[in-house]
C-alpha cells in the first residue's frame, strides 16, 4: 500500500482540501491529524453564533467519525505534531507515533496575536479563534453586561454586533481612527460606525489597552490615553499570526506565512500549505473564499493533475447585520482613488485606477446587491 | 419550502426567502437554481449544499 496523503489540521482549509482530493482520488489512503476533536465546523460562524443562540456543540456540522466515513479518511484527533522529517518523509506525533506520507498538507491555521498586557487580570483576556475558544467565551458570558473588545477590525466588529444581539454592551477599542480601517475607505467606515453605534456598540478610537486589573466585581482596562474603562470581560480581536513553527523547524521557507508557489507547494518536496498558515505568491488571505480556491487546486494536484491556483477578484462578507457589508479590497500596492457615494440606506465605495478601471469596492446596506455585478468586473487577484 | 445549508461555510438558503441580493426571488425552489450557482459567501458549488431541517 502506498503512503497516505496526510493533512495536518481539521479546519475549513484542511477538511476542504481532503474533500476535494477525495472527490478525484478514491483510492489513495488519506489521513487527517488534528490537535482538537476534529469535528467539522465553520470558523466564520463563531463571530455570529450568539445571535442564533448557538452552543459550541450545535456549531459542529459533522463529528470526526462522520467526516472519516464521508471522505474515507483515517482521522487522528486530539494529537499534536512534534516534527516533520522531510528526508524520511514522515511526521512524528506528540504521542510518539511516526506516520509516513506520500504528500503532506499543512493546514495549521493561525494564532491570535496577544497584546503584551500588564495587570492582574491580563490572563483573563479571551480570543475566539476556534470552537473550544467559543465554548469558553459563551460560558464566560453568563451574567456579563459589558464587554471590551480590543480591535475594531472585521472580527472585532462582528463580535460587537453579535454581543448586542444578546443584550450585552460592547465597547470596541482601536488605535486607528475608525472601524475596519485597513479594509474600508473613510466614508464607508463612518457609515459602519454610525450603524453599529445606533444598535448600541460604543467605540473608542486612537487608544489601546495597557493593562487589565480586577476590581470589585468588574475589570478595569487602563488605556493608553490615561483613561479607564470598566467592563466584565475583555475580548481580544487584534489579528492573526500564521502558525509557522513546525514548518520553520523542518527547514521550510517562511515569511509572513509558510511560503508557497502558485501550486501551493512549499520549499520542501511533497509538502504543501493552505489556509491561514500559508503565504501564496505573497498573498496571505485569511478568508473562506481563497481557501475554497486553494482546496480545489490542491485537490487536483494531489490527485495527479498539477493545477495552478487562480484567485479571481473575491468579495469578503462582513457579518454585521446592523450594517450588511461586502468588501473586495484593492491589491495592496494598487494606485487609485476611492469614490464614495452615500445615501440613506446605502454606501457604495469604488476604488478606481488611473485608467478608470474598477480595482476594488466596498458596499454597505442596500448597495450589497451590487456585489456580483461588480466583482465580475474587477481583475483577478492571482491570474493563471 | 425547504432550507439548504452550505456544508463549507454554513450559509443557509431558505426557499421561502430566496436571495434577493443575488437575484434569486423569494419562493425560488432549490431545484430551480442553476447548477453553476455558487455560495456567495465561500464560492462552493451548488452540489456542496445539503438539505437541513430547521
Amino acid at each position: 500500500m502506498s503512503a497516505p496523503v496526510i493533512v495536518l489540521g481539521s479546519g475549513l482549509a484542511g477538511y476542504n482540501v481532503a474533500r476535494e482530493f477525495r472527490k478525484l482520488d478514491k483510492e489513495t489512503p488519506l489521513v487527517v491529524v488534528s490537535r482538537d476533536h476534529a469535528g467539522f465546523y465553520s470558523k466564520p460562524m463563531l463571530s455570529n453564533a450568539l445571535a442564533g443562540n448557538k452552543t459550541a456543540a450545535a456549531l459542529v456540522m459533522k463529528p470526526a467519525e462522520k467526516m472519516a466515513a464521508e471522505i474515507n479518511a483515517t482521522i487522528h484527533a486530539n494529537v499534536g505534531v512534534r516534527r516533520i522529517d522531510t528526508a524520511a518523509r514522515s511526521i512524528e506525533l506528540d504521542d510518539g507515533r511516526t506516520l509516513a506520507y506520500r504528500d503532506l498538507v499543512l493546514a495549521l491555521g493561525a494564532d491570535p496575536i496577544r497584546l503584551p498586557l500588564q495587570g492582574d487580570a491580563a490572563d483573563t483576556v479571551l480570543s475566539v479563534n476556534d470552537l473550544d475558544d467559543y465554548a469558553r467565551f459563551a460560558e464566560r458570558l453568563e451574567g456579563v453586561k459589558r464587554v471590551a473588545i480590543l480591535g475594531g477590525g472585521l472580527i472585532g466588529c462582528e463580535f460587537a454586533n453579535d454581543l448586542v444581539s444578546r443584550g450585552i454592551a460592547p465597547t470596541v477599542l482601536d488605535l486607528a481612527d475608525r472601524p475596519l480601517s485597513r479594509l474600508l475607505p473613510e466614508g464607508a467606515s463612518a457609515r459602519l460606525r454610525e450603524r453599529l453605534e445606533a444598535v448600541g456598540v460604543a467605540f473608542r478610537f486612537g487608544v489601546g489597552a495597557v493593562r487589565v486589573d480586577r476590581a470589585e466585581g468588574e475589570l478595569h482596562v487602563a488605556l493608553s490615553d490615561g483613561s479607564r474603562l470598566s467592563c466584565d470581560l475583555v475580548l481580544s480581536a487584534i489579528g492573526l499570526r500564521p502558525r509557522m513553527a513546525l514548518a520553520q523547524a523542518a527547514g521550510l521557507t517562511v515569511s509572513r506565512g509558510i511560503v508557497t508557489d502558485q501550486q501551493l507547494a512549499t520549499s520542501a518536496p511533497h509538502i504543501y500549505a493552505v489556509g491561514d498558515c500559508a503565504e501564496v505568491e505573497g498573498h496571505s488571505l485569511p478568508y473562506v473564499l481563497p481557501i475554497m480556491q486553494q482546496a480545489r487546486a490542491l485537490g487536483a494536484t494531489l490527485a495527479g493533475t498539477p493545477t495552478k491556483l487562480i484567485y479571481p477578484a473575491m468579495a469578503v462578507t462582513v457579518k454585521t447585520p446592523a450594517c450588511p457589508t461586502v468588501v473586495c479590497p484593492p491589491p495592496a500596492e494598487a494606485e487609485g482613488t476611492w469614490l464614495v457615494k452615500t445615501t440613506d440606506d446605502a454606501c457604495d465605495a469604488r476604488f478606481i485606477g488611473p485608467d478608470g478601471a474598477l480595482l476594488g469596492f466596498a458596499l454597505l446596506g442596500a448597495a450589497t446587491a451590487q456585489r456580483q455585478a461588480l466583482v465580475a468586473t474587477v481583475p483577478a487577484l492571482l491570474p493563471g | 419550502m425547504k432550507k439548504y445549508q452550505c456544508v463549507v461555510c454554513g450559509l443557509v438558503y431558505d426557499e421561502a426567502i430566496g436571495m434577493p441580493d443575488e437575484g434569486i426571488a423569494a419562493g425560488t425552489k432549490w431545484s430551480d437554481i442553476p447548477e453553476d450557482w455558487e455560495c456567495p459567501d465561500c464560492g462552493v458549488a451548488k452540489s456542496d449544499f445539503e438539505m437541513i431541517e430547521i
